[in-house]
């Protein structure tokens, strides 16, 4: 059952390629996995769900698939949602539907196979496996600078993805085998070497300060579908195997490495907080900001190395990662609405779109609202998880640790995004109208249909989060 | 049947075809599929060989016959069957180099010479004896000789050709001379009684058995490819036809790393020459995953690029000989005949219809012809080692094996430093396939024996992706 969730987008990914219906094809798969993903979610506690084979006796790898815990199943029902919400966005160049809708259904079986893994190589192949139609698509069908920012991605993540690689196999050479269920902590004097490969290998997929620059050119480039399912789910892959493998295996060293952690996700929060305020374009402006919020996930994985008995700290991860998936999946879809409507992103170039878009404006406005954590809506729970994970279990007596200074700084990001996203929607939708957006259409009920799902899903989760936390 | 009459009936093959070929005034085409066509039924004789009849004693003394025996043989014809067809598509470049015009009159010895040097690698694949293996190797060598150089009005060609024979009888000499040292050493040329010897003298070091080690090792890196003796390998690779390159980028590489695994094998488990042994490899292993990786960072000339590869393809698999894990060299050089024959198809195809080897003749190709960019893809892919495609798990086994028997630190760091830049040169031709704009709207052709044969290696490369066990039974076939 779990294997069709990959199979049905791969077998539609092929059908699509022998000349199947592109968009009908890939709507009715998207539709399907969604439903599919339903079906479990009462009883993903059951060992019912765990299925695979073995592909290879020694050493024992086996192709096998499961809802390993909560985390498995809040990553995967985000990665049906935004799917779905892909499929529908951005506006395929004529005569290129087959590669457009194909690559996008790759990408999604690749990541629902990563997050449904529970065999450490195929938890790593399904990952790579999303990789690649996500570099042809920025390189053959992406906008602006496309080859250069097509091979920046692809070099950036085939490199992180190397670092990975030694990491795990240094991890999973001192263990009993691959299985999820096998993991254990590596002998101690290996501790501090895993975790420093995996922090570089994982980090870079997450876009960690410094290996982020990938990432807001890539996003802004790319045609939205796939910056949608690369910002929203994909890298998510990063920050699950972190919590997944990398707390499993190497406890101690990623404690040990704590301090580089604080500083670098300060200079993710911070860093690229300060470089998304001064982005004049909104689609980069939008990748930044990805990147930015990518630091308040590392500090709950922070928090839960500084002390394994957090409670709160992979909970706040998991859900700050649903929230942020879904949100920036949906500016991503509006952005290239936007950018549909009036034919630029420039900032400067654009006024007043509430008067002839009011609804474009409303979603667009809802999106960034969550985006900067606004209560009521699902980031909001998610970082207040976070902040709460910085203090918990501590007192007045133990004195400030990396942690709490950490999350203490890590506050003022709230203040960077509310400046630039507020300001960005002021420039965008309010004041006069102008050259661009004077003779702008609202968007049709067709386009509306992926971004309400998703505002539906960011209000739900927001005034309801225990729907979420339920699994975790 | 018994196993060591299929290499008698191999020859016997071979000089029919030459009969054939001097007799018939036929086209000369057709004898490389009658060449292809012999050597697959040769090959299911073989799967269904006994394993059981014994050898016998008259020629025990230089023949066994085992499950990694079987399996080079196996990987000696499918490369030679390939090779083949692939020389009756490139039929068309041949010819303008060989009779000067399009009646490919001159090219019979070329379909009929493969099938010697097949003979030559099987025979190799279950010596067990110093000068058994040497004569195999001679038979090899000798016949690629000839092959190399075989479009003689072509000046790289026969550069090419003059490379490898000034070189390749260098190196022979260097086996010998080895070879010499060895018996001197030990007495014996017999490697069963080698591996006998080094079990039961765990402690004894002679300085001249080192000696004779060091010389083999330096005629085997000739064969291999392996840093410091690899200089030939661009030259030569990319001035001989492109089938030929592709046989000896592949056979002639596994019939180096077989030799290599025979003789310095028992050396490298034996504590009295396991360090000295181990480090040669390591640095040599080191040394030509820089060499490869590095220069093929900058090469623009697809054939080049894989000559190069194959350099640092040859790394891996000597990090591999130096952990002693001889079955994932094995593996390794399974998954590398598929997937570098995939590639040198889709090579021969285009300079057959481009006239040009550079990447900028693959400019656009995704649109020119959608099947071929995405068997290339998959090819690049899996040379790259992207996981799910074979190409992943040859590396991951060598790189398994060599952290387990705890290899340096610093060859760790080389090999991961190399596959990270294997992705970038790879991906290089991806990018110019999918992001280029085509240099000209004409659609290439495929002729269906390269289409079919592009299909099923491209398959059985994904295949292998996700299900490795087969290669692996078949490794240990004879051993349940």
């Amino acid at each position: 059952m779990l294997f069709a969730l990959i199979l049905i987008p791969l077998l539609a990914a092929v059908a699509i390629l022998l000349g199947a219906p592109s968009k009908k094809t890939a709507l009715a798969a998207s539709l399907a996995n969604i439903i599919l993903a339903a079906i479990p979610l009462t009883s993903w506690k059951s060992s019912c769900w765990d299925t695979g084979f073995q592909v290879l006796e020694n050493p024992n790898i086996n192709l096998s698939l499961g809802l390993y815990d909560g985390m498995s199943v809040v990553m995967l029902l985000l990665s049906v949602l935004v799917t779905l919400a892909a499929v529908y966005s951005g506006k395929c160049p004529e005569g290129r539907e087959k590669l457009w809708f194909s690559s996008t259904l790759l990408i999604s079986a690749g990541a629902i196979g990563a997050f449904l893994a529970t065999d450490v190589f195929f938890f790593y192949a399904f990952h790579e496996l999303a990789l690649i139609p996500t570099f042809l698509m920025i390189g053959m069908l992406g906008s602006g600078d496309r080859k250069a920012a097509a091979w920046k991605i692809t070099i950036y993540l085939a490199f992180g993805s190397i670092i990975l690689l030694a990491g795990l196999l240094l991890a999973v050479g001192h263990l009993d085998g691959f299985a999820f269920a096998d993991l254990k902590a590596v002998p101690a004097e290996h501790q501090n070497a895993v975790a420093l490969l995996l922090i570089i290998g994982f980090g870079t997929l997450v876009s960690l300060f410094p290996l982020h620059s990938w990432a807001a050119p890539a996003y802004a480039s790319a045609p939205a579908p796939v910056s949608m399912l690369h910002a929203g789910v994909l890298k998510k892959f990063g920050l699950y195997g972190m919590l997944r493998v990398g707390m499993v295996v190497a406890p101690e060293g990623m404690a040990h490495w704590i301090p580089w952690l604080c500083v670098l996700l300060l200079g993710n929060i911070i860093w690229v907080g300060l470089v998304t305020l001064n982005q004049k374009r909104l689609d980069l402006m939008l990748g930044n900001s990805s990147v930015m919020h990518m630091g308040y996930i590392f500090l709950a994985i922070a928090a839960l190395a500084a002390n394994g008995e957090n409670e709160i700290a992979q909970p706040a991860a998991v859900l700050l990662m649903f929230a942020h998936g879904i949100s920036i999946a949906m500016l991503f879809s509006l952005s290239a609405m936007v950018e549909r409507k009036t034919g630029t992103l420039e900032i400067s170039q654009l006024g007043g779109l509430a008067k002839t878009a009011p609804a474009l404006a409303f979603l667009f406005g809802l999106a960034g609202m969550a985006s900067i954590g606004l209560p009521g809506l699902a980031n909001f729970a998610g970082e207040v998880m976070v902040f709460f994970a910085g203090f918990a279990d501590w007192s007045p007596q133990d004195g400030m640790g990396w942690i709490q200074i950490t999350t203490i700084i890590a506050l003022w990001g709230v203040v960077l995004s509310a400046v630039y996203m507020l300001r960005a929607y002021r420039n965008i939708f309010q004041g006069p109208l102008v050259k661009n957006t004077t003779n702008a259409t609202d968007i049709s009920c067709c386009d509306k249909i992926p971004t309400y799902l998703l505002a539906g899903t960011l209000l739900v989760v927001g005034i309801y989060p225990q729907i979420l936390l339920q699994f975790l | 049947m018994q196993p060591h009459y299929i290499e008698f009936i191999t020859v016997g093959f071979g000089i029919f075809l030459l009969m054939f070929e001097a007799f018939s005034n036929g086209n000369k085409p057709r004898l490389g599929l009658i060449a292809a066509g012999g050597l697959t039924v040769i090959l299911i004789l073989q799967c269904t060989a006994s394993s059981c009849a014994p050898t016998p004693d008259w020629l025990s003394r230089f023949y066994q016959y085992n499950s990694v025996a079987l399996f080079y043989k196996i990987i000696a014809l499918v490369s030679t069957i390939l090779v083949l067809l692939m020389s009756v598509d490139f039929r068309k470049v041949l010819s303008r180099y060989t009779s000067g015009d399009d009646t490919c009159s001159g090219l019979g010895e070329f379909y009929c010479l493969p099938v010697f040097a097949c003979a030559g690698l099987m025979w190799m694949a279950s010596a067990n004896d110093l000068v058994s293996i040497f004569v195999a190797l001679e038979l090899v060598t000798i016949t690629f000789y000839v092959m190399v150089a075989y479009m003689r009005r072509n000046v790289g060609s026969l550069e090419a050709g003059v490379k490898y024979l000034i070189l390749g009888a260098l190196s022979t000499g260097f086996l010998v001379y080895g070879i010499a040292w060895m018996y001197g050493a030990l007495g014996t040329t017999d490697l069963a009684v080698i591996a006998e010897l080094t079990h039961e003298n765990p402690n004894e070091k002679p300085t001249y058995l080192l000696f004779g080690i060091a010389l083999i090792l330096i005629a085997l890196g000739f064969k291999i490819g392996a840093a410091p003796m690899q200089l030939w390998i661009p030259d030569v690779y990319q001035g001989a036809p492109t089938p030929i390159t592709a046989y000896l980028s592949v056979a002639s590489k596994a019939a180096g790393f077989l030799v290599l695994i025979l003789i310095i094998g028992p050396f490298i488990k034996w504590s009295a020459t396991s360090h000295e042994v181990i480090t040669i490899l390591s640095i040599m292993a080191g040394a030509t995953l820089l060499y490869g990786n590095l220069a093929a960072l900058k090469q623009d000339n697809f054939k080049r690029l894989l000559a190069y590869s194959s350099i640092a393809h040859a790394g891996f698999l000597l990090m591999g000989v130096a952990s002693g894990d001889f079955t994932s060299v094995s593996f390794y050089l399974g998954t590398y005949l598929l997937m570098t024959f995939s590639a040198f198809f889709v090579l021969a195809l285009v300079r057959d219809q481009e006239n040009s080897d550079s990447i900028d003749a693959f400019d656009g190709l995704g649109k020119r012809n959608p099947l071929l960019a995405a068997t290339l893809t998959i090819t690049m892919a899996a040379l790259a080692g992207i996981p799910l495609t074979a190409g992943f798990w040859g590396k991951f086994f060598i790189f398994a094996a060599a952290i387990k028997t705890g290899s340096s630190w610093w060859l760790l760091t080389i090999a991961f430093i190399s596959v990270a830049a294997g992705f970038y040169y790879y991906l290089k031709v991806v990018k110019a396939m999918y992001w280029n704009a085509p240099r000209s709207e004409k659609s290439i052709q495929v002729p269906v024996i390269t289409r079919t044969v592009l299909v099923l290696l491209t398959l059985a490369i994904l295949v292998f992706g996700i299900w490795p066990q087969p290669i692996f039974s078949l490794l240990e076939i004879f051993n349940h």
